[in-house]
């Protein structure tokens, strides 16, 4: 309960220090950081230009952000299913030994 | 055995079927000239083989530790999901590579890193294949070998584990932003004011930005971290490839 406890209180740390952000820079569109290097080089050198394409690109921010979902929810399923499976094994030793 | 299978056939999939995590930190393709993307794909070429070589020797003499690999690099999956606004006004993510360097050195995550930016590169078009030596050098690489170090380091001292876990996966994370900064920089100097000047407005995007979101990876890994020596303390023996 106490490791609980623990975790929770480090969870609502992440939390304040994602939230912080869109109060402090309300307004802001919070783009990606790569969009704003590209921005940069350009300013750096105006003239450059990629010398090679993407070979493929998701049509659009939805199909992205499914990818991004379906990224998540697999890493989320495997975590998921080791730390049950230690859990498990742990208890069910426990349970032998008593 | 079954159970073996099954675990190997996870890190399998995990690896294949989500190709696109896309690390805002990563150059973007066609945005180093031929001469850069062989110079970083030929210094990044031996850390990735001595990562695939280790992982074979895992898979094969610790068939134990098998789950744990799978539970790290699905740490990489998640965090490398999730977009996260910084106080620049600008997203970026965390790597999710500290924790494995940590339990496992910083080669396995190279290998790992790699696959997962091959796959962004081709479906999601995160990173490229032309940068692919570049942005593998500084998430898969560089990165884990600071967390790796830092946690040896520190571990040596007497430090309390959680201050050890976090300061090595937050730097991890911000030492990635650092280097893609030094890689445009030497790519791109600026025409009047040379590499330094160049390296401080990259810096300036990315690290800056990366600052708060490094803290937070701390934490995160952290409480991973917990809670796997929590659930494999009674003699698991998962836990051993901590130390």
């Amino acid at each position: 309960m106490k490791a609980f406890n623990k975790n929770m209180t480090l969870l609502l740390i992440i939390a304040f220090l994602i939230i912080l952000p869109l109060i402090i820079k309300a307004g802001s569109e919070f783009g990606g950081a790569d969009g704003m290097a590209e921005e940069a080089i350009t300013e750096i050198s105006p003239e450059y230009e990629p010398w090679i394409d993407p070979i493929w690109e998701p049509p659009g921010g939805e199909t992205e952000s499914l990818l991004f979902s379906l990224q998540a929810a697999i890493g989320a399923g495997i975590m998921a299913y080791c730390f049950g499976y230690m859990k498990g094994k742990k208890d069910n030793k426990n349970a032998y030994n008593r | 055995m079954k159970n073996k299978q099954l675990k190997a056939l996870l890190i399998f999939t995990l690896v294949l079927i989500t190709p696109k995590i896309s690390f805002a930190m990563h150059i973007m393709e066609g945005y180093l000239s031929p001469k850069w993307a062989i110079f970083w794909t030929i210094i990044a070429l031996p850390f990735v083989i001595k990562g695939m070589m280790r992982i074979n020797q895992i898979v094969k003499k610790e068939p134990k530790k098998k789950m744990l690999l799978a539970l790290v690099g699905a740490f990489v999956f998640i965090l490398s999901a999730l977009k996260i606004p910084s106080v620049t006004g600008s997203s970026s993510h965390p790597t999710g590579v500290g924790l494995g360097a940590i339990l496992f050195g910083p080669t396995v995550m190279s290998f790992l890193g790699v696959i997962v930016l091959l796959f962004q590169a081709l479906l999601l078009a995160h990173g490229g294949i032309t940068t692919l030596g570049a942005n593998t050098f500084s998430m898969a690489i560089a990165g884990p070998i600071v967390a790796y170090l830092i946690f040896k380091i520190m571990s040596k001292q007497n430090i309390k584990k959680d201050y050890c876990v976090f300061l090595a996966a937050a730097l991890g994370d911000l030492v990635t932003y650092m280097v893609t900064s030094v890689q445009l920089a030497i790519a791109y100097p600026d025409p009047n004011l040379g590499i330094m000047a160049s390296l401080g407005k990259f810096m300036s995007i990315f690290a800056v930005t990366q600052i708060p979101l490094a803290v937070v990876e701390g934490i995160i890994t952290v409480i991973v971290y917990n809670m796997i020596s929590e659930y494999s303390k009674e003699g698991d023996e998962l836990i051993e490839s901590l130390q």
